[in-house]
């Protein structure tokens, strides 16, 4: 093959040309991230100093009654897609029966609550031992599976502790759906994008709880600053035993649970 | 669904176009490698398909992001992925490691079919002249001294393509594997099982695309050729068994918290795709015909079609072993406590009439470029086929030596000069 030298130069200046303008075209699609432009990109005040807070969530499984309220409230507040395999925080119910059985289910996500809500069928007739409700949303992982996978960098952690979704950059791969270890994330029905809890960012950057938090009707979530030694959340997490989902995966939720059953996965 | 899963895991989220995804990329690595094992290794009986692996090569290849494209959420920002990669994402390196692949094999391709290209260039007329005219870029030296050039190019692109074929699929496998979140995913042997059965469905697709298309067209098989595929396949087959089976040993062993829901994958789960297709008539049934073929209990005429029927069984089997993976791996919830179901639609993006088209795709594309340049050499450029009716003549006398002769790599001038 004989390419002239001519013609090697002109190839050459295209593809460096080319090269540039990709280059150049990355930083126009992708601004540089900073700490304040995250927060902005999770809808935050824009008086809201992301470094000045360290967000942290506890849920006391002792508590929940399972109404459901939390669940509701949080597909109102986030307008979330009313069918129940799209949810940012479900409640589940586990039973024990005499047998050594656990009966795990989630009817409609606990959306409605389980009052008069029959039991999984294996589990009718038998002798229940113990049984609780356990709500679950988004563990905000400091090392986040999802954040690590993102292959254009949508998914990402804020410096004041949420894992969050930049709506707009997300090209709807569901890599991250597949690496949450905890079935946090879906994929959003009408944007085609990835969803998750966002701790309620819009709210909390201006001062406001959480809706589930604000909804729980027994105190069964704590969401507060640790910045703030006198929150509750920061005294209970300097005071009681608690435990968290699956930490042999070395994920490092940030969501801790107090009164936690071995039997919850 | 059976028992408990978490909610938002209903919904299957990679659907039957991922499991297209490694099927045909691994079509791709494998072919490819059966054409570097003849470029590098210098593996003589692969000659006649050399060149025939390699644009089989491109046209997979050409189709392997397909899939990704229709099942993306927002396909219109796929571009996202070479202008904002996120590069603690095994993902992220797909868009370049495809691209520098499709530039090495067209690359490859190209000088591998230019003293044909140049040929044509000449000899034809009208349209397809210009297409030719096109497709030599330019440069119509193909004196002795350019040839050798080539030739020596080829043999780097064929070396640089093994350990990149092994980088495009093995990444593949890499995806699954370190997801942690998984169990029945969550491997180091991941990359290398899917790199194995890669090579394992590139050369059965070989076998069953060059038996096919030279029995359509009426040309003689070279038997030395399809034999030394049989063996190689039988090889690579094996390790990949190996690997696959040590990769459940282990699981069963070990017997980790989540053995017990993969084990009721297999067995309720996904028990025909595993054990009857993945395992029985993709592994079991080939390995035997294979074998059979290979100490030469197969005679004659009938060596084409067990082969071909064996290496189908192959490429069965190495499908289901993705659909096990991709969907089975989806079926089981992450809480350990359920194994979810999956039908795939019918219509729409994500559908089975969209995977079809998909997987047709790539023999649309193979056909159009061979109808151009067909690696089976020129027309007319083999004297000593013509003298020999295959039709005629028994499959034993239309043997390697015509095929070492007239056609080959890139046409008759080269073969004859490699001689």
């Amino acid at each position: 093959m004989a390419i002239s030298r001519r013609r090697f130069i002109v190839l050459g200046t295209n593809a460096s040309f080319g090269g540039l303008l990709v280059y150049t075209m990355r930083g126009i699609v992708s601004p540089p991230s900073t700490p304040a432009a995250d927060a902005q990109a999770g809808d935050a005040n824009s008086d809201y100093r992301v470094e000045d807070h360290d967000w942290a969530y506890v849920i006391d499984t002792a508590k929940c009654i399972g109404c459901g309220r939390c669940a509701r409230a949080c597909k109102r507040e986030n307008n979330i897609s009313p069918h129940p395999e799209y949810n940012r925080t479900w409640i589940e119910r586990y039973t024990f029966t005499d047998d050594g059985e656990v009966h795990v289910d989630s009817p409609e996500a606990g959306i409605n609550g389980f009052y008069g809500e029959e039991l999984p069928e294996e589990a009718r007739g038998k002798k229940i031992t113990k049984s609780f409700f356990v709500p679950k949303i988004c563990n905000q992982c400091d090392v986040s599976p999802c954040v690590q996978v993102c292959p254009v960098g949508a998914s990402f952690k804020t410096a004041d502790g949420a894992v969050l979704v930049h709506k707009d950059r997300c090209i709807g791969c569901r890599y991250c759906i597949q690496a949450c270890p905890y079935g946090s994330r879906y994929l959003d029905p009408d944007e085609r994008v990835a969803d998750k809890c966002t701790w309620c960012y819009h709210r909390i950057t201006k001062g406001m709880l959480p809706a589930c938090v604000e909804a729980c009707p027994v105190g069964a979530r704590i969401f507060g600053d640790l910045r703030d030694p006198e929150s509750e959340v920061s005294k209970t997490l300097a005071e009681r035993r608690v435990h968290v989902l699956k930490p042999e995966l070395g994920t490092k939720p940030q969501i801790a649970y107090l009164n936690l059953d071995s039997a919850v996965q | 669904m059976d028992g408990f899963a978490y909610p938002n895991e209903i919904e299957i989220g990679w659907s039957i176009l991922i499991v297209l995804y490694p099927f045909i990329t691994g079509l791709v690595a494998g072919a490819f490698v059966v054409s570097s094992l003849y470029h590098v290794l210098n593996v003589k009986t692969l000659k006649p398909v050399a060149s025939f692996s390699l644009v089989m090569a491109l046209a997979f290849l050409l189709v392997a992001p397909l899939p990704l494209q229709a099942h993306l959420g927002r396909p219109e920002r796929a571009f996202m992925i070479f202008l904002t990669p996120n590069f603690t994402s095994a993902m992220a390196g797909f868009g370049y490691i495809w691209l520098a692949y499709l530039v090495l094999v067209l690359v490859e391709t190209w000088l591998v079919f230019r003293p044909d290209i140049i040929h044509y260039a000449a000899t034809t007329t009208g349209p397809k002249r210009l297409v030719y005219e096109a497709l030599t870029l330019g440069v119509h030296e193909i004196d002795e001294k350019a040839r050798i050039m080539d030739e020596k190019v080829i043999r780097a692109l064929a070396g640089i393509g093994i350990p990149m074929a092994a980088l495009l699929h093995g990444y593949v496998g890499f995806l699954f594997g370190s997801l942690k979140a998984n169990p029945w995913w969550s491997t180091p042997l991941m990359p290398a099982i899917f790199l194995m059965s890669a090579i394992v469905s590139g050369i059965a697709l070989l076998i069953v695309m060059y038996i096919a298309t030279m029995k359509l067209l009426g040309r003689p098989l070279d038997e030395d050729c399809v034999t030394s595929l049989v063996k190689w396949l039988l090889a690579i087959l094996l390790v990949d068994l190996a690997l696959e089976g040590l990769e459940i040993l282990s699981m069963i062993y070990q017997a980790e918290e989540s053995w017990e829901i993969i084990s009721r994958l297999l067995t309720e789960g996904i028990p025909i795709s595993y054990f009857g297709i993945q395992f029985g008539l993709g592994s079991l049934v080939p390995v035997l015909l294979l074998h059979a073929i290979a100490i030469g209990l197969v005679r004659g005429g009938h060596r084409p079609w067990v082969a071909f029927v064996a290496a189908l069984c192959v490429l069965i089997g190495v499908f289901a072993m993705r659909w096990n993976v991709v969907i089975g791996g989806q079926l089981l919830s992450k809480s350990l406590r359920g194994l979810l179901t999956y039908t795939p639609t019918l219509g729409g993006r994500e559908g089975v009439l969209a995977a079809t088209v998909l997987m047709i795709l790539p023999f649309y594309i193979f056909t159009v470029i061979v109808s151009f340049i067909p690696p089976w050499g020129r027309p007319g450029d083999e004297p000593d086929a013509v003298a020999i009716d295959p039709g005629r003549a028994p499959p034993e006398a239309v043997a390697a030596p015509i095929w070492r002769a007239g056609a080959g790599l890139a046409g008759g001038a080269r073969a004859r000069e490699l001689e």
